[in-house]
């Protein structure tokens, strides 16, 4: 399953990183190299194998319903890029 | 002093030969002098680490004192450690302070041991050499031309060089054993689940796994005594009793059935390090040990699906680098779009791009199943692999990488790389534990022996290493930057 | 002309009233200066992990035993991964492939005392996002995180409805249930409870489906009806005008009451499902499902049922009273307190309804108590007050003035006069002073003579000041009146 360069721009649009046309290129070479690799996969017969999420077959653990924490936004908010009034701020959202 | 294992430093300060003061000041002097040769410390902590020997050497005078009281350690630069910068070796976390202690760590201080800072390691663990640090690679004090391993290089290097008598790291798809390994140095890592992962940062969830990272398997002992254990705030720790790892180290071998998947022995492998394994083996035998040979059929398979896996996760867990709360920031964003896009362009390494880039495709519409389902379904066999393995041999061994440590600049291509990885990263998907022990040199860079044991076989991984390490004298090995700068 | 038929299908995000949040032990209280009740797990901070809130999966599990759905022995967390600035990880933990309440059904009573059964297709757990401040901060947008990790219930129906009313009478129908079962307050006006409409129009008789519009935005009942009418009216013109409907979201505006396109430059999404791996499968045996059963509370369905068929209540009685448990409970303790269903259900629809009306309050935040108003109507039932005094009375109580109506009835002397010897004392004294009425009646048409006696009675009402009971002044009055013929 080659992969073209609309694949790497459209996967760097989802994952929202910014990538430059010299540098789409390099990936749209590395990429393909390295799918390549993981094609070996398809070559294997699955038919009927339960996918595996978790190495151990574990289950979830429940927490009580209770407030443990209290607010510590002065100190997670001190190494934040920008906050005004205990507000995160970020380029204007158009709704 | 520096020559001496976390074991024998423990009982110096038990017996008041020295204290941790002295200890910790050693150390800090030896990273201090040394370290800019090996570029394995990303953050060194002397103050905080002068202030916590103090109070350890007063615990220990009130008589309040444990095995590791006073002990100096270094941690990977991925455990978040409150008030200290956390990079995870990236531009992006350049300037993140961590608000909190991982599990591991609040457990370290709670042991009384001293840190001595963080260490220094591939961006956000992804890599097998330590080249993709933002903070520049680690060289491998074995032969400075040479690579550390990755992506827990600057522990292992640090201990190698006697700059920490321990560390901590975490591994992935290989990143405690092969760096163990390429710096001849012993490196657990434990089941997935045995140790907390929260306060770690997340490469690959399912993958994750901290580890201890020392000269001898007695020393990781010790260290796992402490780390492990279930905790609330991880849903995928284990509530699974912890043993005394130190009460079984010396059980005797005899009986111990042995197997050599024959996978780990193909093609690729590099022959003096088939050598060198094939003679710890024999070293087995001698000790009472059988051998016999075994297939892990779905081995080939392990690097692709870990390729589909590990990216897919890590592409969502560093969706949270945007530029809003905390790490990187670009300048003047243009819009909402455009901060989230520079400030990613800009804070992330190459091989980090790649691996979102891979991630990001795999996941996406009209590809899910025949990647990501498809890989999943290929971790279940390769697990079974294991498990079917287990049923007739107790521990399985092979070499911990198909080389010795590489040169630096030496794998260009990322593929070529990866397969660094093939013994390795099966055991990740499988979940097991494993354990790299010294077994030799090829020239002058050293041979790791791995060990895997079945699903929280830890205490007996550690058993059958510590054996070993009584037979043999190769984790005794010093490198000579270490003695000549002594 | 042609016919068209409507096709509705109603997402319900459903706050879930757990005290703390989904993954996290931050709190979830309404109100809290922004991002002070945001912790290192809800700002998705390097390295931390979620570790799921056993109320909020049990809330989920009442509500599936609820609407008698399947509930699945596992279910899974998936992350839904997209970039938004009120989302901190860069993904929702949410439910994609199995969702912890599996298929159901509400039953939901229409206007005309009909009632109809919707399909739940399915409800699923995941964690609601902060919030996006718009007031300007130098053109920039405020992100408060306080909200990030509540949990919600987001209820999906299957396309069952076919009207706006049905569609309201379903959100109803869900507003019921989970205040019924306490897992949700339900405020819309907060944002508890929220709605997403799917709407599409098919020719009448067509079996497959139109495209329909996926309505956000729509958070009040009535809002409902007139985003349902909008959208259907808007796309019914579009096809007669020889256009087609393109499957989008759009927007719903309250003050324009109108809904339009979301879609600026958005492109296609691609959300990139995949099971959570911080998050193990969710087990739930069935000795946990069957204790839940076990404490579920009589729900609206069944209340109103025995509304009618115990109490002899009519259907819109019984629905209106049945509508939340706050106003059932209420109804059913005035109910115990006079003994009468009929007179209960007439006075807390009527006077207590008005009442909190004008003053915009909510049942539980009345000032008289169930208790207080069922001894009124006992009151009225027993003749000590008359139904004017009884406005009074309740008028005093909302105000307040006393514990109790015999208290008020006490002090503002509004006790019935009952013997007949007092009132026949009153009535002499008005025949006395009222010659020239007296001859008037006495001279006039027998069959006009019963509508003159109103005359009298209201005198002696008011020589009583209202505390002669009516029946017995017109009785004695018509006796002595006639003797004078």
């Amino acid at each position: 399953m080659a992969l073209e360069d609309s694949h790497v721009r459209r996967a760097a649009h989802l994952a929202r990183l910014g990538v430059s046309d010299d540098q789409a290129r390099g990936f749209v070479d590395d990429l393909n190299r390295i799918l390549e690799m993981v094609d070996q996969l398809q070559s294997l017969d699955t038919e009927g194998v339960a996918p595996l999420a978790h190495p151990l077959d574990a289950t979830q653990r429940l927490r009580a319903d209770e407030v443990t924490e209290s607010s510590q936004r002065d100190t997670f908010q001190h190494s934040a890029p920008a906050v005004e009034n205990g507000l995160y701020l970020v380029p204007r959202v158009v709704e | 002093m520096h020559d001496k294992t976390v074991t024998q430093l423990a009982a110096a300060l038990a017996d008041g030969e020295l204290t941790s003061r002295e200890l910790t000041s050693h150390y800090l002097q030896r990273i201090e002098r040394l370290d800019s040769k090996l570029n394995s410390f990303i953050t060194v902590t002397a103050d905080q680490a002068l202030k916590a020997a103090d109070a350890a050497d007063q615990a220990r005078a009130k008589g309040n004192a444990g095995l590791l009281t006073g002990i100096p350690l270094a941690l990977k630069d991925i455990f978040c450690t409150k008030g200290v910068k956390t990079s995870c070796g990236s531009k992006m976390l350049d300037t993140f302070i961590a608000p909190y202690n991982a599990t591991v760590v609040e457990k370290l201080n709670a042991a009384g041991t001293v840190s001595l800072g963080k260490t220094n390691m591939d961006e956000f663990a992804m890599g097998s050499s330590n080249e993709s640090s933002f903070y520049g690679p680690v060289k491998n004090p074995w032969d400075l031309s040479a690579v550390p391993g990755g992506s827990s290089g600057g522990s292992a290097a640090a201990v190698a060089a006697g700059l920490v008598p321990a560390a901590m790291g975490t591994d992935t798809g290989g990143s405690i054993r092969q760096p163990a390994a390429f710096c001849g140095i012993t490196g657990l890592k434990p089941t997935y689940g045995r140790v907390s992962r929260y306060g770690i940062i997340a490469y690959a969830s399912s993958l994750d796994q901290a580890g201890p990272m020392a000269r001898t398997a007695e020393d990781c002992a010790h260290l796992l005594n402490h780390i492990a254990g279930h905790d609330l705030r991880d849903s995928t720790s284990l509530a699974r009793g912890v043993p005394d790892y130190l009460d079984t180290l010396d059980a005797p071998l005899s009986g111990l059935k042995i197997g050599l998947p024959k996978e780990y022995f193909g093609d690729g492998l590099d022959p003096e390090v088939a050598a060198a394994v094939r003679e710890a083996v024999r070293v087995y035998e001698s000790l009472g040990a059988t051998v016999r040979e075994v297939s892990l059929p779905h081995t080939h398979y392990a690097i692709p699906a870990y390729y589909v896996i590990a990216p897919a996760e890590a592409s969502s867990n560093l969706s949270r680098y945007d530029g809003v709360r905390f790490g990187h920031r670009c300048e003047n964003p243009l819009d909402l779009t455009d901060l989230y896009k520079r400030s990613r362009e800009e804070g992330f390494g190459d091989e980090v791009k790649r691996r979102i880039l891979i991630g990001t495709h795999t996941l996406s519409e009209g590809f899910f199943d025949a990647y990501y389902k498809k890989a999943q379904q290929v971790r279940r066999l390769i697990r079974q692999d294991f498990l079917d393995a287990f049923e007739d041999v107790d521990v399985l061994m092979g070499p911990a990488s198909p080389s010795p440590a590489f040169d630096l600049g030496a794998k260009k291509d990322p593929v070529s790389m990866y397969l660094q990885d093939i013994y390795t990263i099966s055991v990740n998907l499988a979940g097991i534990p494993g354990i790299s022990v010294p077994a030799g040199f090829v020239g002058n860079r050293p041979v790791g022996l791995q060990i895997l044991g079945t699903h929280f076989a830890e205490a007996q991984l550690l058993n059958v290493a510590h054996k070993f390490q009584q037979a043999t004298d190769w984790h005794r090995q010093r490198p000579a930057f270490a003695k000549e700068n002594a | 002309m042609m016919q068209w038929e409507t096709v509705i299908g109603l997402e319900v995000h459903v706050q879930l009233a757990t005290r703390s949040k989904i993954f996290s032990g931050a709190s979830t209280a309404f109100g809290a200066e922004p991002n002070t009740q945001a912790c290192a797990v809800d700002l998705g901070l390097p390295g931390v992990l979620p570790v799921l809130n056993e109320a909020a999966v049990s809330m989920a599990v009442q509500f599936g035993l609820a609407v008698h759905a399947q509930i699945p022995e596992v279910s899974v967390f998936d992350r839904k991964n997209y970039f938004y600035p009120d989302l901190p990880k860069g993904y929702q933990t949410s439910q994609m492939y199995h969702p912890i309440v599996g298929p159901g059904e509400v039953e939901v009573s229409l206007e005309d005392g009909s009632t109809k059964s919707i399909r739940i297709h399915h409800a699923h757990l995941e964690e609601d996002a902060g919030k996006s401040l718009h007031e300007d901060f130098h053109g920039m947008t405020g992100i408060d995180l306080n909200r990030a990790g509540t949990p919600l219930l987001e209820i999906v129906s299957e396309p069952d409805m076919r009207n706006a009313k049905e569609a309201a009478a379903f959100l109803k129908a869900i507003y019921s249930i989970v205040t019924y079962l306490g897992i949700s307050d339900g405020n819309m006006a907060e944002g508890s409870m929220r709605c997403d409409v799917n709407v599409s129009v098919r020719p009448q008789g067509q079996a497959s489906l139109g495209t329909r519009a996926e309505v956000k935005n729509v958070n009040s009942f009535r809002f409902v009806e007139r985003a349902i009418a909008f959208e259907v009216e808007r796309q019914i013109e579009l096809i007669e005008d020889g256009g087609r409907v393109v499957q989008e979201t759009r927007l719903y505006d309250p003050e324009r009451d109108e809904t339009r396109s979301m879609r600026t430059k958005e492109e296609a999404n691609d959300y990139r499902y995949f099971p959570c791996p911080d998050l193990l499968p969710v087990v739930l045996d069935q000795a946990y499902v069957e204790h839940l059963r076990g404490q579920l509370p009589e729900l609206p369905a069944d209340k109103r049922a025995r509304f009618e068929r115990e109490l002899g209540l009519s259907a819109y009685d019984a629905g209106v009273l049945s509508a939340s448990r706050d106003m059932a409970e209420y109804f059913e303790e005035v109910k115990n307190e006079c003994g009468d269903a009929k007179q209960a259900a007439n006075w807390v629809q009527g006077e207590l309804s008005g009442a909190l009306n004008r003053e915009n309050l909510l049942i539980t935040q009345s000032p008289v108590s169930a208790r207080q108003l069922g001894q009124l109507v006992g009151r009225v039932m027993d003749d000590t007050i008359s139904g004017k005094a009884a406005k009074q009375v309740f008028q005093a109580l909302w105000n307040g003035q006393g514990n109790s109506a015999d208290d008020v009835i006490e002090a503002q002397g509004l006790k019935q006069v009952t013997d007949s010897g007092a009132i026949e004392a009153m009535i002499d004294q008005v025949i006395a002073d009222s010659p020239a009425q007296v001859a008037q009646y006495c001279d006039a048409e027998p069959e006009k003579r019963g509508k003159m006696i109103g005359y009298f009675v209201g005198q002696v009402m008011k020589a009583s000041r209202g505390t002669a009971n009516p029946q017995q002044v017109n009785g004695l009055l018509k006796e002595k009146l006639d003797a004078l013929l």
